[in-house]
């Protein structure tokens, strides 16, 4: 327990420390971000790989509401607060060439946020997890819209009042399930356990459904993300795609699935519908796009998308693939556009057409940039091949032309990023290239351990697996069982 | 009882300072007096005691008296120089503003609609005078005119409802108005009814409800920015106590009567108010549409009548006279040092005074209603109470509302942080900070742990 509530509270002290640091804000922060990693690891090594839900706090907190501090680990939350602990510290190393104006402020706004991240993937009380949402959507706002680029007042507005209107509908389903629960408290396991008629889980599932499906973005409410993620600065865009998108799939495996299985049964198809819908659309886009970090972005909403699409396939290979693809996907999507803003900070670019050449240039940076478009396109060998392989089996076991359609993400993904590593990379320098430097210090630093992890991720996945698997077979069984009843 | 007698004493000792022309003494004066008043709040904390059968100092009563109290204090902190420059009669306007704190204390303590109409008349002629302080302002002027007349007319409509009310029930006293209810339920005078809507007239004209609020914008943009503070936190949370005492108890057996034009007048005021706060250009006048909106939460609360409608409206009333506080406060430093109030002249207040800035941001999220303010609990707890009887509908309604809410309490937050400005410097002077201090922890600490507060009455 103590672990658990040092593990969320660590950040924020971290936070509030960093925030009078002034100008060693970035070696503030980076302690504390390291210490939390620490920490993540100490919790995932002692974790036992089973369904039950270890490090438990449990503390009254508003008693008169029904409210308690109640957060745990199973194997559902351990990768995510493990990739949220593992991503911070690598998003703060990632900054370190850049000079942000006041920078205790924003490190500071990181560390919150990471907070709560942690919040969210631990909360085992609605309401601690709606808190937790909240809590992690002010800082990465005013991250974006401090420090973001061109228009970023404007991108940043529709972001937040599409996320929170998202997420004020959530609470509306929240309530609503804490006055059907005879107990009166927004206990997990008390909602798990709730008998609603299937009409009721079918508006519960579109109050929840709706603010995930923002977060994450899936086809149509995906139109606030490729302009925040552009506009943001990199470290924003990070935290964005690293693992604030898995708050959204998190919160439909954690809060969707087990407490309205049947209305996941009468609308999982339409949301299965969508997300493919979205992977085709965004891959086609991503085509077209002569921009790298809008490449990326939208090939982030076609990956999310195969996510989303395991996770409403309902089986265990489904889940036990999103469950890893969320790591991986972190990983390689911070990797990517890491990579793209150190060749910003050298030409001041990202047009595709202006770059070439760069691999003669900066062969180091060539050799990490390729691995991780490896990982990306989930080539057999990297992290995004076991999970990539596993959701497509579990949208296969929905339905083969489902799997079929969702398959072509692989082939177009690999078409789009491959192409884009051509042209950026490879070819003759042109006059913008011919000057650029190799990555060094804490560059090198960041993308080793990025290409080190992807690499031992995917030669040696088992561990992950194993963390999950017990935890993903409990939850799936406990929505079988409801969907027979 | 003793809570009114030492804010009109003091009241009255302020004036002699004043002829006495010892005007350094006023303030401590004033700060010793309130905070006497305050003690006895405490001391009489479920006492319950019946003052000759006019008023009830019951928990409800003291706890709202404990908000306007402070409210009022913190207000009074804020005075420092700002009278200085409007006017040589720095007593009266001292004297006057304790007034009007006395009428608000029999408004929140009265058991007679006789002293609630006594209570309402001190509080109100205090103000009318106060709007007009600056005599030689145009402005200042009308919104005083505006505000007599008006409050004329709404007083009009609540003595009516008084006076039919009295005819059917023959009796001021709100227990037995409401014993005549319970007694006969089926057999109540045709009269008592169009007394119960003229009353919610009358009372809607003071909170300024829709359509009842036509006064308020011009009043709060053309009144003092401080008087606009007192009017639109501390006098509306009074005023919006005077309405729960009446109708969340004796009128409360009538609840399916009255439920139909309040649910009108709800929609119309959260609608009206946050529709219109979304166009203005002036922060005042945003934040005088948006107390439209807030007593449209206000009233929310009053659709469903539970054991926790009234605590409810404390928690809410609370946090909004917190977060305005704050809001007034930053809008007065920043008029004072760029002449204007439009959103323009906030323009990076952020790297200006970052911690001024930071109190105006939290400020503006307690308003919009976000976790770990004090606003969110207020807005999660009216929610609530409402969800509780599945009415869905007006829950979503509400919730639209707040979203267009967050557009524009944020549009003061991009001004700050987003925007550049021009570099003046800006300092808070120390009684300000004390108030910015004071409001925002107690902003922060309702909003993480409101265990304080949610079952006070």
């Amino acid at each position: 327990m103590e672990q658990l509530l040092l593990l969320i509270f660590l950040p924020l002290i971290g936070a509030i420390i960093t925030a009078f640091t002034g100008k060693s804000a970035k070696i503030a922060s980076t302690i504390f971000a390291i210490a939390s990693l620490g920490l993540a690891l100490f919790i995932a090594c002692n974790f036992i790989p089973n369904a039950s839900t270890q490090f438990e706090a449990n503390l009254p907190w508003i008693s008169d509401l029904g409210i308690r501090f109640h957060a745990g680990i199973d194997g559902i939350s351990t990768l995510v607060v493990l990739l949220t602990n593992l991503l911070v510290p690598i998003i703060i190393l990632s900054s370190y060439k850049h000079e942000y104006k006041s920078p205790a402020a924003f490190y500071a706004l990181i560390l919150f946020m990471q907070s709560g991240l942690l919040l969210v993937f631990t909360a085992m009380d609605a309401f601690l997890f709606y808190i937790g949402w909240e809590a992690a959507l002010i800082p990465i706002y005013f991250i974006c819209a401090i420090w973001g680029g061109k228009d970023r007042i404007r991108i940043n507005m529709k972001f937040f009042v599409y996320t929170i209107a998202g997420s004020l509908f959530m609470l509306m389903g929240i309530i609503y399930l804490y006055l059907q629960n005879p107990a009166h408290n927004f206990d997990l396991q008390a909602f798990y356990a709730l008998n609603l008629s299937a009409d009721q889980q079918g508006w519960i599932f579109w109050a929840f459904f709706i603010a995930f499906a923002i977060k994450m973005p899936v086809f149509p409410f995906h139109t606030w993300q490729p302009d925040t993620y552009t506009a943001a600065p990199t470290q924003g865009t990070m935290l964005l795609s690293g693992i604030m998108l898995k708050m959204g799939i998190y919160g439909a495996i954690r809060w969707l699935l087990p407490i309205v299985p049947h209305g996941v049964q009468e609308w999982g198809n339409l949301a299965i519908i969508l997300s493919i819908i979205g992977i085709v659309y965004a891959s086609l886009i991503a085509f077209t796009q002569k921009n790298a970090k809008r490449l990326v972005a939208y090939s982030s909403i076609a990956h999310v998308g195969l996510i989303s699409a395991g996770i409403f396939a309902l089986n265990p290979q489904g889940m036990q693939g999103a469950m890893v693809q969320m790591l991986s996907h972190g990983i390689n999507v911070v990797g990517l556009f890491y990579v793209l803003d150190i060749i910003f900070s050298r030409v001041k670019t990202n047009k595709i057409e202006e770059l070439g050449g760069i691999a003669k240039a900066a062969p180091q940076l060539a050799i990490v940039f390729l691995i991780i478009i490896l990982g990306t396109v989930a080539l057999p060998g990297t992290n995004g091949f076991i999970g990539e392989f596993l959701l497509l089996m579990g949208v296969y076991n929905y339905g083969i032309w489902a799997a079929a359609i969702a398959g072509l993400t692989i082939i177009f993904g690999a078409v789009y990023m491959l192409r884009m590593y051509q042209n950026v990379m490879l070819g003759e320098t042109n006059s913008l290239t011919i000057t650029f430097t190799d990555i060094k210090g804490t560059e090198k630093l960041v993308l080793y351990t990025i290409c080190v992890l992807i690499i031992v991720l995917g030669i040696y996945p088992k561990p992950l697996l194993h963390l999950t698997e017990a935890s993903v077979q409990h939850l799936l069984e406990q929505v079988n069982q409801k969907l027979k009843q | 009882m003793n809570i009114i007698i030492t804010i009109s004493i003091t009241a009255f000792l302020v004036l002699y300072a004043g002829l006495f022309k010892a005007n350094k003494a006023l303030l401590p004066l004033t700060v010793v007096g309130l905070l006497t008043a305050l003690g006895f709040t405490f001391c009489a904390w479920n006492g319950n005691a019946v003052h000759y059968g006019m008023m009830q100092t019951d928990n409800f009563a003291l706890a709202f008296s404990a908000v306007c109290i402070v409210g009022t204090l913190l207000i009074f902190l804020l005075t420092q120089n700002y009278f200085h420059s409007k006017s040589d009669n720095i007593a009266e306007y001292y004297t006057l503003i304790l007034f009007a704190l006395a009428g608000m204390i029999m408004m929140v303590s009265y058991k007679n609609m006789a002293m609630l109409f006594v209570g309402l008349e001190i509080m109100s002629v205090s103000l009318y005078i106060l709007a007009g302080i600056r005599k030689k302002d145009f402005a200042s002027n009308e919104a005083s005119l505006k505000y007599f007349l008006m409050g004329a007319f709404s007083t009009g409509f609540l003595l009516f409802g008084i006076t039919l009310i009295y005819g059917a029930t023959g009796s001021f006293d709100l227990d037995k108005i409401q014993a005549y209810l319970v007694s006969n339920p089926q057999a109540v005078s045709p009269i008592f009814y169009p007394g119960v809507i003229l009353m919610m007239i009358g009372l809607s004209f003071k909170v300024g409800a829709a359509p009842f609020h036509f006064w308020t914008p011009d009043v709060y943009e053309g009144s003092p920015s401080l008087i606009t503070t007192f009017m639109s936190t501390v006098v509306k949370t009074a005023g919006f106590a005077a309405f729960l005492r009446l109708f969340a108890g004796a009128f409360a057996p009538l609840h399916d009567f009255w439920v139909v034009p309040l649910i009108v007048i709800v929609c119309l005021t959260l609608f009206i108010g946050n529709v219109t706060a979304l166009f203005q250009k002036n922060f005042k006048r945003m934040l005088a549409y948006s107390s439209i909106s807030h007593a449209g939460y206000l009233l929310f609360s009053l659709i469903v009548l539970s054991k926790n409608s009234e605590n409810n409206v404390l928690v809410y009333a609370t946090a909004y006279t917190f977060a305005s506080i704050i809001a007034f406060a930053v809008l007065i430093l920043v008029k004072q040092k760029t002449g204007s109030d439009n959103f323009e002249s906030f323009n990076g207040l952020g790297k200006k005074n970052p911690l001024v800035a930071l109190s105006l941001t939290i400020a503006m999220l307690s308003l919009a209603g976000i976790p770990l303010t004090a606003g969110f609990i207020g807005k999660y707890v009216m929610f609530l109470n409402v969800m509780g009887e599945y009415q869905t509908l007006l829950v979503a309604f509400a919730i639209l509302n707040a979203l267009v809410g967050f557009y524009y309490y944020f549009k003061v937050i991009v001004a700050m942080w987003f925007k550049d400005g021009a570099e003046v410097e800006l300092s808070a002077p120390a009684q300000y900070k004390v108030v910015l201090l004071v409001s925002v922890v107690i902003t922060i600490v309702l909003g993480i742990y409101p265990a304080i507060i949610l079952n006070l009455i």
